[in-house]
């Protein structure tokens, strides 16, 4: 009994670290192609070409665009607080790139006569961590808009705050009803859930509406990008930002929609789960499974990032008293009705 | 008010009916009209690879032009210059010396002949001046430069490459807008 919880598993560790890293480095490329993929989707909305100059199809634009973000001059402002300055994009980016540790990206692959879960973390919390990182991802804006001094920074910074704990509440009512009905908040749980049965969003459309119209306000995506409204407070929380530290901001909003976009999948359209097709009947397919897998949620994520930008082509910007009615009078009664509606249909006909 | 025209339209300030106050039904139309858009024929064409052909009226630079046996057509009259309302034309005459008949038309010819790219405004009153056929304006423009110098350019950059030598270049440069001088 003494000596067994000092055993450390060690292929456990190295395999971890493996998946972490790949994880992140495969956040980070997702998200600057996501970059490229904004400015092209944009073109081909708009009747334009996009950027095609970079390599073939302007394949390299993003590498380009990198390495411009890496070469300009790194400003701060003198009256600023520096070391807040500083950790404001970092932040950003940490709470970012943090989410992607408990979502299951796929089942179970077999190397090494090792059976490795691709899932970082498969805590039974799952769900709750998502929130308690996303809420987290606002004092990256808050800090690093404060710390710049700078009205328009910091009006940038109140309404991302405002924004996000608004919608945080809607999100979190519409989650309830689904928790209901799956009755865990494992990630991987429900993933199991849905393979067997029929996807969330069939039997919570109400609910995932109001998810994806809350994923929008957290992600700073148009119609909610007040806090970097570039016509009305120049950049919003990023006015003072220059050079790299720009590009975390900016590069974590991508993170950001790539994280939610898995997330949705997870929740409401199955994770990895591939529509109409037997995982269990094909379990000697071993790896190739998992790797099908992987490519339904990623197709599904990018089916989701891609309503991001087709969203952001469309609506114009929210005025700010349209946000909040929007937010506190129309959502959370949605929200909390859909979980009353979802409470009493389990209550009366699943009684057991 | 009475209305001044019939253009008038009345602002329709009804409140909102319930299925616009939902916004998604609008939303959703609107967002119908930019996936639409995906398959639009796009007017862009990439530049420098593909170029829309000039009107038949366009004005580029001015090209000095040579006779059918390379020899220069420009007499150094001075009509252009003198037609010039940008005063950007400046030349300087010489006297054929016996053995140059190949290179001139005429006993006489510009030794210089300057036109400043910068005071040019592409009238094309050089070209309707000129009683020799000996310039006229082409369809290229100058390109941008480093230095204003540079933007004064001199027979060396006017000159048609000589068709005898560079008979390919030579239908270039011409194109499709002056006739080729015959030896008259």
């Amino acid at each position: 009994m003494t000596t067994t919880f000092l055993l450390i598993d060690l292929p456990m560790i190295l395999e971890k670290f493996v998946l972490i890293l790949v994880v992140v480095m495969a956040s980070l490329g997702i998200a600057m192609y996501t970059t490229f993929a904004e400015r092209k989707v944009a073109a081909i909305l708009q009747d334009r070409r996009g950027p095609n100059r970079a390599g073939p199809f302007g394949i390299l634009q993003p590498l380009a665009d990198g390495m411009k973000l890496f070469f300009k001059e790194e400003i701060i402002p003198n009256f600023s607080s520096k070391a807040l300055f500083v950790l404001g994009p970092g932040l950003a980016m940490l709470t970012a790139i943090m989410t992607s540790a408990v979502i299951p990206w796929g089942d179970k692959v077999h190397f090494f006569n090792r059976d490795i879960s691709l899932q970082i973390a498969d805590i039974n919390i799952g769900i709750l961590y998502i929130f308690g990182v996303l809420s987290l991802g606002v004092y990256g804006i808050m800090i690093g808009s404060w710390a710049s001094n700078n009205k328009f920074s910091l009006l940038g910074g109140l309404r991302a705050a405002s924004q996000i704990i608004s919608y945080e509440l809607a999100m979190g009512i519409s989650l309830i009803a689904l928790l209901m009905i799956t009755g865990t908040l494992s990630l991987k749980e429900m993933v199991v859930q849905q393979q067997n049965g029929y996807w969330n969003v069939v039997l919570q459309p109400l609910g995932f509406l109001i998810f994806l119209i809350c994923s929008f306000a957290e992600c700073n995506r148009t119609p909610f990008d007040l806090p970097e409204a570039e016509n009305e407070l120049i950049g919003g929380y990023h006015t003072e930002y220059s050079s790299m530290k720009l590009g975390f901001y900016l590069f974590s909003e991508y993170i950001n929609m790539f994280i939610s976009s898995v997330v949705m999948s997870t929740l409401f359209f199955g994770g990895y789960d591939v529509p109409f097709f037997d995982e269990a009947a094909h379990a000697d397919w071993g790896n190739w499974l998992a790797l099908i897998g992987i490519a339904a949620l990623m197709f599904k994520a990018v089916c989701f990032i891609f309503l991001f930008m087709w969203v952001r082509w469309t609506i114009p910007r929210f005025r700010y008293d349209q946000l909040m009615h929007l937010g506190w009078r129309i959502l959370i009664p949605l929200a909390l009705f859909n979980m009353l509606v979802t409470g009493g249909v389990i209550l009366y006909f699943f009684n057991k | 008010m009475q209305a001044l025209t019939n253009r008038v339209k009345e602002v329709d300030r009804k409140p909102l009916s319930f299925m616009e106050k939902m916004y998604l039904p609008a939303i959703l139309k609107g967002m119908f009209i930019t996936f639409s858009h995906i398959f639009k024929k796009k007017p862009t064409i990439n530049y420098p690879e593909k170029k829309r052909p000039f009107s038949p009226v366009f004005r580029g630079m001015q090209i000095l032009n040579r006779d059918e046996e390379g020899r220069e057509n420009c007499t150094a009259c001075g009509l252009c210059a003198v037609a010039c309302p940008a005063e950007a034309i400046t030349m300087e005459a010489a006297e054929r010396q016996p053995g140059e008949e190949h290179l001139y038309r005429e006993e006489k010819y510009a030794a210089k002949y300057e036109i400043n790219m910068l005071r040019c405004i592409f009238c094309g009153l050089c070209e309707e001046a000129c009683p020799k056929d000996a310039i006229y304006l082409s369809e290229s423009f100058a390109p941008a430069d480093y230095q204003r110098k540079q933007f004064v350019y001199n027979k060396s950059e006017l000159l048609i490459p000589n068709p005898k030598e560079d008979p390919e270049a030579y239908k270039k440069a011409l194109g499709n807008r002056a006739k080729p001088t015959t030896n008259a």
